[in-house]
């Protein structure tokens, strides 16, 4: 089971987005389950919504606490929101922003990617709000892609609106291989029409080929010994293609 | 260049998702179905049960499902079927009822304050005898206004005279209404479909919309046991005093009756026209050997059998009963299906204000009937007002139940911590007065802290 959660504000296309990669895997063969976190939807409020993929049905219908994948639309959130709560060892940080991957590595490991599962802390109560002691015994080295992507300014080359869902989908597609180009294109075109569709894949496409073109790496959190952040890097992603 | 990689000498998978398949060759083999929203699955599958009048209160709390059956009856995808914009839910309602007297199939849906407004037209639908479906996206009662998902509105129609289905999933919610058709209009008593809002409505996920041909097959064509007429004059809805009253309603108790054996061999004739497991009354889920049965009611159900399987790969010897069926209640099935359990524990998304749990109390009289199935049964209410009710928090309710550990009745995942800062932790501290705002300070106070 591979599971994502977006972050974003209303109007940002968030909940769109997570429809559009379930759309995408689904019509690539196997299952997938996007459902937003309903909030009471205001253009600009925080808003965030899950996918899941897998080869077998998808039982579960919890939110996503522990994703794979954690889509950031607008940057803005990452100081005000423990938007990387949960996110795996191995996992994977897409962010909407013209920042290099390296700055916004660091954002991202003080911004809480630690693995909480086994510190016993009951975050049952609140959702998704931050786990308390992240930096209890339980918490887990962990290792973390962090990548970026200028959705926002693809988007509005091609469409002219600010809207970075299509491109951060095409982004998502290269950085993790969870869904091919092609299928982010067929989903972009399933949901929209004419010139809308057509512009929207050309930023999917431009995304793509800006993570494909950068350099992958691995940052580390060795942040609970008060070490900086090491990057590594790695070979090309598997999966990527189209 | 291929460079070291971290991933692997830490064991980490660097995309540790299933691969993107290539080509359609895996799609083939993949299950039927598209991937859609669970309204607008269950809209097309409404559409395909033909219903000639589709009555709706087109503003919130509304569901996407009426706003995409007006669409279809614009384009004439559903034709011949009149859809009308109306006031109120009332409205909606009380016109369902006039159409469906006048001989047609009536369709509409709500949620909420929503149904709670034509809860006067409920009774009459039901007392009437109007085999009208409706689909209730199950949310939450204000006040507080809240939105979101739980099943407070549809259980507080209880007692309404309407047969209840509530679904596990946007599989089940689209199965259940051809199903629900046929059930009211054989029986003459009208059909609510539950589904749970939000977490089933807007959901977007791989679902079989029934094909038009099994539809057909299923569901004739409505034949009214009664119609309005002015060139063949008739009562209906004619006052009845304390002379048979009694025994109107006897008579509906048995058309529930009746709809317990109905129901099943209804959804099994379905089942093999589409080919899918059918949703009879209820369900039980690794129940071999069960000491501890977790009983619920729609969309957690799936979170809850994961769960489950994990458990019982740790050797507990838990299972689960998913109750499809609640109005009428399945008392003999409900026995069959918990014989072998030490306790039940239900998992209630609603709950009775100054009583405990709305489904245990039945529960409990229908295992108490002699000879008595000797389960203990207890009330979890869960998931109010769209809290969620994570995998976490029922493993721990699990192991907790394993142990005998869990209460007659209790909440799960009670913010303790919250009431107790906002000076509820004693009952003496409990100052009168609203409630919600005094709770919300010292949350938003709690959040700046951290």
């Amino acid at each position: 089971m591979y599971q994502i959660r977006l972050h974003g504000r209303g109007g940002q296309g968030v909940v769109t987005a997570a429809e559009l990669i379930a759309w995408a895997a689904i019509a690539d063969g196997r299952y997938a389950l996007a459902f937003p976190s309903f909030g009471s939807e205001r253009t600009g409020a925080p808003v965030e919504a899950y996918c899941r993929i897998d080869e077998q049905p998808i039982r579960s219908r919890e939110p996503v606490t522990e994703p794979d994948l954690v889509i950031v639309l607008d940057a803005t959130l990452l100081r005000q929101r423990f938007v990387f709560d949960g996110l795996k060892p191995g996992g994977t940080a897409l962010i909407n922003t013209t920042a290099p991957d390296d700055a916004a590595a660091a954002t991202v490991l003080t911004n809480g990617s630690g693995h909480t599962e086994a510190n016993g802390t009951d975050v049952t109560n609140t959702g998704l709000t931050r786990p308390a002691a992240r930096d209890a015994a339980g918490m887990t080295l962990c290792a973390v892609r962090v990548r970026t992507v200028p959705a926002t300014e693809f988007a509005r080359q091609r469409t002219g609106r600010p809207l970075p869902n299509a491109a951060m989908l095409g982004a998502a597609a290269a950085a993790t291989g969870i869904v091919p180009l092609a299928a982010v294109r067929d989903a972009i075109a399933a949901r929209f029409s004419g010139r809308v569709a057509e512009a929207n894949a050309e930023a999917a496409a431009d995304a793509f080929e800006h993570i494909r073109r950068a350099g992958d790496r691995f940052y580390e959190d060795d942040a609970r010994d008060g070490a900086e952040s090491a990057a590594y890097s790695t070979p090309e992603v598997p999966g990527a293609r189209s | 260049m291929p460079a070291p990689d971290v991933s692997a000498r830490r064991g980490i998978t660097p995309a540790n998702a299933p691969a993107a398949k290539a080509g359609p060759a895996a799609a083939q083999q993949a299950a039927p179905g598209r991937a859609v929203e669970g309204s607008r699955a269950v809209a097309e599958t409404v559409a395909r049960c033909r219903p000639q009048v589709v009555p709706a209160y087109p503003i919130s709390p509304q569901t996407h499902i009426v706003e995409a059956l007006s669409a279809l009856v614009r384009q004439g995808v559903l034709a011949p079927c009149e859809f009308v914009n109306v006031e109120s839910e009332f409205g909606a309602m009380s016109l369902s009822i006039g159409a469906s007297a006048a001989g047609a199939r009536t369709y509409t849906a709500t949620s909420s304050q929503g149904l709670l407004f034509m809860a006067e037209a409920l009774y009459n639908a039901a007392g009437l005898g109007l085999p009208i479906v409706l689909t209730v996206a199950n949310r939450a009662l204000g006040a507080p206004i809240n939105i979101w998902n739980d099943q407070s509105d549809s259980l507080s129609q209880r007692d309404s005279g309407w047969i209840q289905l509530y679904a596990r999933d946007n599989q089940a919610a689209c199965d259940l209404h051809p199903i629900a058709f046929r059930l009211a209009e054989e029986l003459s008593v009208p059909v609510m479909v539950c589904m749970d809002g939000f977490v089933l409505t807007h959901a977007v996920e791989r679902i079989a919309v029934p094909e038009q041909e099994a539809v057909d097959a299923f569901l004739p064509p409505y034949r009214p046991q009664q119609i309005l007429d002015p060139g063949v004059p008739m009562s209906i809805g004619a006052m009845v005093g304390p002379e048979a009253f009694t025994e109107v309603r006897f008579l509906a108790h048995g058309r529930m009756q009746r709809a317990l054996l109905r129901m099943p061999e209804l959804a099994e004739r379905y089942a093999k026209l589409v080919g899918r497991p059918s949703e009879g009354l209820a369900r039980g889920y690794r129940l071999e050997g069960a000491r501890t049965v977790f009983l619920a009611m729609g969309s957690v159900l799936g979170t809850l059998e994961d769960v489950i399987d994990e458990a019982r790969a740790d050797g507990l010897a838990v299972g689960a009963v998913e109750l499809t069926c609640f109005r009428p209640f399945p008392a003999h099935r409900l026995r069959t299906l918990l014989a072998g359990a030490e306790q039940v524990v239900v998992l209630e998304r609603a709950f009775s204000t100054g009583a405990a749990g709305i489904i245990t109390p039945e529960l409990i009289a229908a295992l108490a009937d002699p000879p008595a199935v000797p389960a203990r049964c207890s009330t979890v209410v869960a998931g109010l007002g769209g809290r969620p009710i994570t995998k976490k928090a029922l493993r721990t309710l699990v192991r907790d139940a394993a142990a005998s550990r869990v209460a007659r009745f209790s909440f799960l995942g009670l913010d303790r911590d919250l009431l107790s800062r906002a000076g509820y932790g004693r009952a003496s501290d409990d100052a009168p007065g609203s409630t919600a705002e005094r709770l919300l300070a010292r949350l938003h106070a709690r959040e700046e802290s951290r």
